[in-house]
């Protein structure tokens, strides 16, 4: 396939899978506000969203005060954040318009639906949207979007690309909801064990729709080296690290398979999984969450660089 | 529709299914028209009117009607010419024939803006320039049919052509039981077929590589230009995804170059190869006209296909009909008089406020004067440009188009139509039995452009 075509199936997978995150940090964000000010009360909260989703300073740029409000038109409406949910869905249904002849029906017209509506939504009154209900909404298109791809695409080489776009952003979204954990709690360590650190944890649950899928898997007590084990290392998590890497290495070898060779993408890919699998939880908070996260995001954004290289690109020969 | 107040014959069915339906009914199936078009994205973009993005051209829902005799009248004189258009162009950048014979000045075709040097002294293959030609055709009376222009270069529409259909078909089925419609669905086929019988000598594989070049995606004709390469099953490529090696042009894709044999291009001439025509041009693939002359790729339609559709070059085409295929032209082409002659300009002039004017090189209905519309502050204004530079303009009388049955606030009116089948021209000359029927919504108005507010309907042919 044409490596354009590629490229354009690929982000208009990682433009969605954004969107939902952008949509799960919304709920984060607003569940952990409800709780009674802790410390430096609701503010660390929300700031804790922006920098998880690495748009602290696009905001610092345009608005004053991290309050709520500014934040949910921030990473909702506006098109200034190239990640908020309706810069992503505007982007991933324009690429998807450019390579309509590579989608089937039901996708296009599932990322089209999405889109109609949104400009629907954006001509409402703020004052009649609760957030609840954008974040539902944005849920519910982005799982259309992947059931039509799902249940509709050919599994060629554009269904691999498609797969190696969301679960490439999902790795990445994964680390980045866990590391809000960290910018939350940074300042009290004090509450860690507390009524309130579990509360924070298992709201993260709640954000990646894993709060009860983790009772089924473990019961018992939330502890934090439970829940990072099942969204680090669990393959029965569908969000977890671990999964989405695998996942990524699969479509990889597809990929090699189909075009009879490989390249350095597959030996990556391959060598992340392995030292995912080799890892125990004890390690990751030896070597502190936080630091083990951002190795990750590291290597995840230098493997979607691979994978650019020798496939989107165009100057593969 | 109505003749001396009589329904025709082969509109009885729909003024029954018309008086049926009530009005309620017909705003729902207006409505899912809409939605349907807006959803599959078949949108219109107007360049530098602002406003919304995704426009779309509105679609009547009352089809227009061709008896199988009526058709079959027009189907032979669509295929002549673009039959003798063909032929000229392969004259023109040969021996020039026709030139030497005395039948069309040499300045008007050699100094044409449209005649491409480079393209001179080449045959392309199966000496086939323009492989699609849609023709312009209006009607002013039961038999008569006027050729109002050509268009060889990249004649657009057909994607409205064929979705226009397929709405129709989704929402009234009956109307499909009840009346024997020829299918056009063929179309994707047949084009495909075409372009891969014009593969160049040295494509050896019985399956060339065909794919369709387009300007990009904001482009006002993208959504044709994706339609159409899904339903052919070919990639849809922009200049970017091409380059020249050696003797070929290869495609850039996950495994590697792929060599392309045939590109359907939707660029103009200047765009396509930034070495040989315009350096500025970043849509075109540098090189694409070398391997072009040297047999490494087809282009249709080939550079300079354009010059046949010169409406200066327009007045010529019957006599190109009779000097190439050596018959009666099937199809009339309207009076025209060139400015660029002095006693034509001066008829112009004494007449214009009857006249159309139109812009020789002038293409979407912008730039033209409608002189019985027009107030005499206009007429003055348009005089003085057409003394100005006479050559740049045409004129013709106005005919007295026939019109169709439409849905308008009101109910049902007559409103003027034209109509752009698209004919296909490889190893052999093909024509599906339909078209774009183009309506100008506005009443008494005569411009069916979309750019400039018109409308589209679904174009039946009746089978025996």
């Amino acid at each position: 396939m044409l490596s354009r075509t590629a490229d354009h199936l690929f982000w208009i997978a990682r433009y969605m899978e954004r969107a939902e995150t952008a949509a799960r940090l919304l709920d984060v964000g607003a569940r952990i506000s409800l709780l009674p000010s802790a410390g430096a009360g609701f503010r660390s909260e929300w700031d804790s969203i922006l920098q998880a989703s690495g748009t602290a300073e696009g905001f610092a740029r345009k608005y004053d005060d991290p309050v709520q409000r500014n934040i949910e038109s921030y990473l909702f409406f506006d098109r200034d954040n190239p990640s908020s949910i309706a810069s992503c869905i505007t982007a991933a249904r324009e690429n998807g318009r450019i390579v309509r002849t590579a989608l089937t029906s039901q996708v296009w017209d599932a990322l089209n639906t999405a889109f109609q509506e949104l400009r629907g939504l954006e001509r409402l009154p703020r004052s009649q949207l609760e957030m609840s209900r954008l974040t539902d909404w944005t849920m519910r298109h982005t799982a259309m979007v992947r059931g039509a791809i799902d249940a509709t695409q050919l599994r060629n080489d554009g269904y691999d690309f498609l797969n190696l776009g969301y679960l490439l952003e999902r790795a990445d979204s994964t680390a980045r909801l866990m590391d809000v954990k960290y910018y939350v709690l940074l300042p009290q360590v004090d509450y860690v064990g507390t009524g309130l650190d579990t509360y924070q944890w298992s709201t993260l649950l709640r954000a990646m729709s894993a709060h009860r899928a983790f009772h089924w898997a473990y019961g018992g007590e939330l502890t934090a080296a439970k829940i990072v084990h099942f969204l680090v290392l669990n393959r029965q998590c569908p969000r977890a690290l671990l999964t989405a890497i695998a996942g990524v290495s699969d479509h990889l070898e597809r990929l090699a398979v189909f075009y009879g060779s490989a390249n350095a993408t597959q030996t990556r890919a391959q060598a992340m999984v392995d030292e995912l699998q080799a890892l125990s939880i004890d390690a990751v908070f030896d070597e502190g969450l936080h630091n083990f996260l951002t190795r990750f995001i590291a290597d995840v954004a230098d493997l979607g660089g691979l994978i650019h290289e020798c496939y989107l690109s165009g100057d593969v020969r | 529709m109505f003749h001396a107040d009589q329904v025709r014959p082969p509109y009885a069915r729909l003024a029954d299914w018309t008086q049926q339906m009530p009005d309620e009914l017909r705003c729902l199936k207006q409505a899912e028209a809409e939605a349907f078009f807006r959803r599959i994205g078949i949108t219109f973009a107007v360049y530098g009117e602002g406003g919304d993005p995704d426009r779309l051209i509105p679609f009547d829902m009352f089809p227009r009607v061709f008896t199988q005799a009526e058709w079959r009248k027009l189907e032979r004189g669509v295929k002549q010419r673009a039959r003798a258009l063909n032929a000229f162009l392969v004259d023109i950048y040969g021996r020039g024939e026709i030139v030497r014979a005395g039948k069309i000045p040499a300045a008007l075709v050699y100094r044409n803006a449209a005649y491409e040097k480079a393209a001179a002294g080449i045959v392309p293959p199966r000496g086939v320039y323009s492989h699609i030609v849609g023709i312009d055709i209006v009607r002013t009376g039961p038999d008569t049919f006027y050729v109002l222009e050509d268009n060889c270069r990249t004649p657009s529409g057909v994607s409205y052509m064929l979705e226009n259909r397929e709405i129709m078909m989704r929402l009234f089925p009956g109307l499909f039981r009840e009346n024997r419609i020829e299918p056009i669905d063929s179309y994707s086929t047949l084009l495909r077929r075409t372009l891969a019988s014009v593969a160049p000598e040295k494509c050896t594989s019985s399956d060339p590589v065909v794919v369709l070049l387009t300007p990009g995606h904001f482009n006002s004709a993208y959504y044709e230009h994706s339609f159409l390469a899904d339903l052919m099953g070919i990639e849809l490529v922009e200049g970017a995804d091409l380059f020249v090696e050696g003797p070929f042009v290869w495609m850039r894709t996950t495994e590697g170059p792929k060599k392309v044999d045939v590109i359907y291009r939707r660029l103009d001439d200047a765009f396509i190869d930034p070495l040989c025509f315009r350096p500025d041009s970043m849509l075109g693939v540098p090189g694409l006209m070398d391997v072009y002359r040297s047999g490494g790729v087809a282009i249709a339609s080939a550079p300079g296909a354009g010059v046949a559709d010169d409406k200066a070059v327009y007045t010529y085409v019957p006599d190109m009909i009779r000097f190439y295929l050596g018959e009666e032209p099937v199809l009339q082409n309207v009076p025209t008089w060139q400015c660029a002659k002095s006693d034509d300009l001066r008829y112009v002039l004494d007449n214009l406020a009857e006249l159309v004017v139109k812009e020789v090189h002038g293409s979407g209905g912008y730039g033209m004067l409608v002189g019985p519309k027009a107030s005499r502050d206009q007429l003055a204004s348009f005089a003085e440009r057409l003394r100005a530079d006479p050559g740049k303009y045409i004129a013709q009388p106005t005919l007295a188009l026939s019109t169709t049955p439409t849905f308008v606030d009101q109910g049902i009116a007559p409103r003027h139509v034209d109509l752009r089948p698209f004919c296909l021209v490889g190893e052999r000359i093909e024509l599906v039995p339909g078209g774009l029927t183009r309506v100008a919504l506005t009443e008494g108005s005569l411009v069916v452009n979309s750019s400039q507010g018109g409308g589209v309907k679904d174009t039946w042919v009746l089978a025996e």
